[in-house]
């Protein structure tokens, strides 16, 4: 088994990619302009249903059911995809998906597939397998395309390319057959549009994700805006869907709870422009061939995790990237993963299951810990519990000799004992000398260790207790 | 190594996993609109779709209206005759058009399975005057009819009438993207003009 491509080789930890993204003033900007946006028209949709609060409590019951039941769920759901004509697969990890897709293309003869935007196959690096096979991934979402042609990495789940701006877009659109006369949005759609439209109408294979996946009826959810979704749901010969195997539903029933958390979350919208359901093969209409990928990559070990599997209830609707005040800072690139923001500070690390990784491990601290995400999130994914639940995991991961682990026993000593804790508190005045304005900002080592990373307030001149014994001992 | 399926089932039932409780339905499953037409004509309408109203026995005369000078317009062989109103270039999916000549027409005319007045959503189905998926989204144009009969007021409701087994499409306004600033930009890929004619 390889490395897990769900966060990217080589980045940078988070607070060292933090760091530089805090330093671009138009990325700031982007991502402030558009996240207030997207808050504000959240809110307002959200507040016309008087029933949001038990449908996300219905939604998140539902996929709790799906985690208990999951082997029996995906049984079923491989039943009725096969007696509709299709074929299931199953694939352990990134690699085997991968291979499973590449050999499914190669066998349809052909060197191009169009693709709709789907985060599990960005997850295991599917373009770029398929590249190495020979394979051109076309993406048709208008982000992916900005993302694609900008030889960029995505920033955001649902809009990936949020980071650029529509000057920048127009730049990047430059290279089109028909590039964009203006940055007008409607103009860079439309050359989007132009674009694409010969790929669409000569593609033999198609690549999707999935939504949902519901086990009762073999239907398979795609939710989108564009259309890009519905051509290539509709118009090759062949379809290739990779769904994460979290993604059953077990009864039509439950699209009415989700079909109206996930637009209201995600664009903001009552309903999102276009969804496409299809069970199996309709023949005479659409692709005459259809495979499901379910995927693992991470998702059972995930589910093994009493409190960090909660992260599978995720419908990557990407309300908490958009009220986070994290991520709103440092943009989506800077954690290092397909799944950015809140919820991939608590899902990367736990797919790619390496908590001895550096980049990993420090996906767990990218947060405040100020519970928006939670308030927001549809299927109600207590993020900052399971932040700290896997912040606990990381120290234990790095055992009992770093600094960390040895400043904590050290702690523990002088707690233990009155005259020790009061002779640390004296000792902790003297920082005082070193302090300007108010604030300590570089303390000698090892307290050069917080204090490069934040400001220490400084510490009174006499402590409480001994305060306390000149007053009224 | 056993075969990718078992390995996966192995390992989920390799983890205890209590199961819980029963799911809480206490969300509503039926709202209620006074006008659920109005509704239905006010939401599409938020989408920058364009809808018209018709009684019943004004209908071809509707369609002939919102046709005229389109040019060629591809319909479902199943429409009711009287939708095929004269004047208007028809092109019928019977025997199945091709994907080049689905570029070439101005427009389609379909019907729909049902539509959602909460969301102003309309679903096709394949069923009755609605056709093939392709032929709803390739031409520019899009005119559909939804019936007054053939509307509900919530999603909960839209779910329990369809019928999963053919190929399902929710359309809510024209196609639209808001990839960029998160703005939404109606027209993309689907047909770019989106009209409703709502009967009765």
């Amino acid at each position: 088994m390889g490395r897990n491509p769900v966060t990217w080789l080589g980045s940078p930890t988070f607070p060292d990619a933090a760091r530089r993204a805090l330093g671009d003033t138009q990325l700031r900007g982007n991502l402030r302009k558009a996240t207030t946006t997207i808050r504000g028209k959240r809110e307002s949709v959200v507040a016309e249903l008087d029933d949001w609060e038990e449908l996300r409590r219905a939604g998140e019951s539902i996929k709790d059911e799906v985690l208990a039941d999951l082997d029996t769920q995906l049984e079923r759901l491989e039943v009725a995809v096969t007696e509709r004509g299709g074929v299931v697969h199953w694939a352990r990890d990134a690699d085997e998906a991968n291979r499973i897709v590449l050999d499914l293309v190669q066998e349809e003869d052909t060197d191009e597939v169009v693709k709709v935007k789907s985060m599990a196959t960005a997850e295991i690096g599917l373009n770029e397998a398929l590249a190495d096979g020979g394979v051109n991934a076309i993406e048709t979402d208008l982000a992916e395309v900005i993302v694609q042609l900008g030889d960029d990495r995505p920033s955001h789940i649902l809009v990936p390319a949020i980071h650029r701006n529509r000057a920048e877009i127009k730049e990047i659109f430059a290279q089109m057959p028909e590039p964009p006369a203006s940055d007008d949005p409607r103009v860079l759609a439309e050359a989007a549009r132009k674009y694409l439209r010969r790929k669409f109408l000569s593609a033999k294979v198609a690549i999707s994700g999935a939504n949902f996946g519901v086990a009762d009826t073999g239907s398979i959810v795609v939710v989108e805006s564009e259309g890009n979704g519905r051509m290539c749901l509709t118009l090759p010969e062949t379809l290739i869907t990779v769904m994460g195997v979290e993604k059953v539903l077990p009864r039509w029933q439950d699209l009415e709870v989700f079909l109206q958390l996930l637009p209201r979350s995600s664009t903001a919208e009552r309903m999102n422009p276009y969804t496409s359901i299809w069970s199996g093969v309709t023949p005479g209409d659409g692709p005459q061939k259809f495979h499901l990928v379910l995927l693992d990559n991470g998702r059972t070990s995930t589910l093994a995790d009493e409190v960090g599997r909660q992260a599978l209830r995720c419908i990557r609707c990407s309300a908490c990237l958009n009220v986070c005040p994290v991520y709103e800072r440092t943009g989506g690139q800077a954690y290092g993963s397909v799944y950015p923001g809140p919820i991939g500070a608590i899902l990367a690390p736990q797919l790619a299951g390496d908590l001895h990784d550096e980049q990993t491990a420090s996906l767990p601290y990218a947060s405040s810990l100020c519970g928006a995400c939670y308030e927001v999130c549809p299927v109600r994914i207590n993020i900052p519990e399971v932040l700290t639940h896997l912040r606990a995991e990381v120290v234990e991961a790095k055992g009992k000799r770093t600094p960390e682990a040895m400043a904590m026993s050290a702690a523990a000593w002088v707690f233990g004992d009155r005259k020790r804790y009061e002779a640390a508190q004296k000792a902790g005045s003297l920082t005082r000398f070193l302090a300007r304005g108010g604030t300590l900002s570089s303390l000698p080592w090892p307290g050069s260790k917080w204090t490069d990373t934040r400001d220490a307030p400084v510490v009174p001149k006499e402590s409480f207790r001994s305060w306390w014994r000149r007053n009224r001992g | 190594m056993g075969s990718a399926r078992d390995e996966i089932l192995g390992r989920i039932r390799a983890v205890d996993r209590p199961a819980p409780p029963p799911v809480p339905r206490d969300y509503e499953r039926a709202r209620h609109a006074d006008d659920p037409v109005e509704l239905l004509a006010e939401r599409i309408s938020d989408y920058r779709a364009t809808v018209y109203r018709a009684a019943v026995r004004e209908l071809p005369y509707r369609i002939a209206e919102r046709l005229d000078g389109r040019g060629r317009i591809a319909v479902p062989p199943d429409v009711p005759g009287e939708w095929r109103v004269p004047g208007v270039a028809w092109l019928p999916d019977d025997p199945p058009l091709g994907v080049s000549d689905m570029e070439e027409v101005d427009g389609v005319l379909s019907g729909c399975a049902l539509a959602i007045a909460e969301t102003g959503t309309i679903v096709l189905d394949a069923g009755p005057a609605q056709g093939r998926r392709v032929l709803t989204l390739v031409p520019d144009y899009h005119l559909c009819v939804v019936r007054a009969d053939q509307i509900v007021v919530s999603v909960p409701e839209a779910i329990e009438r369809l019928d999963p087994s053919g190929p399902l499409t929710f359309i809510s306004g024209p196609s639209a993207t808001s990839d960029i600033e998160l703005d939404r930009v109606e027209g993309v890929h689907g047909p770019r003009t989106l009209e409703v004619l709502l009967v009765g």
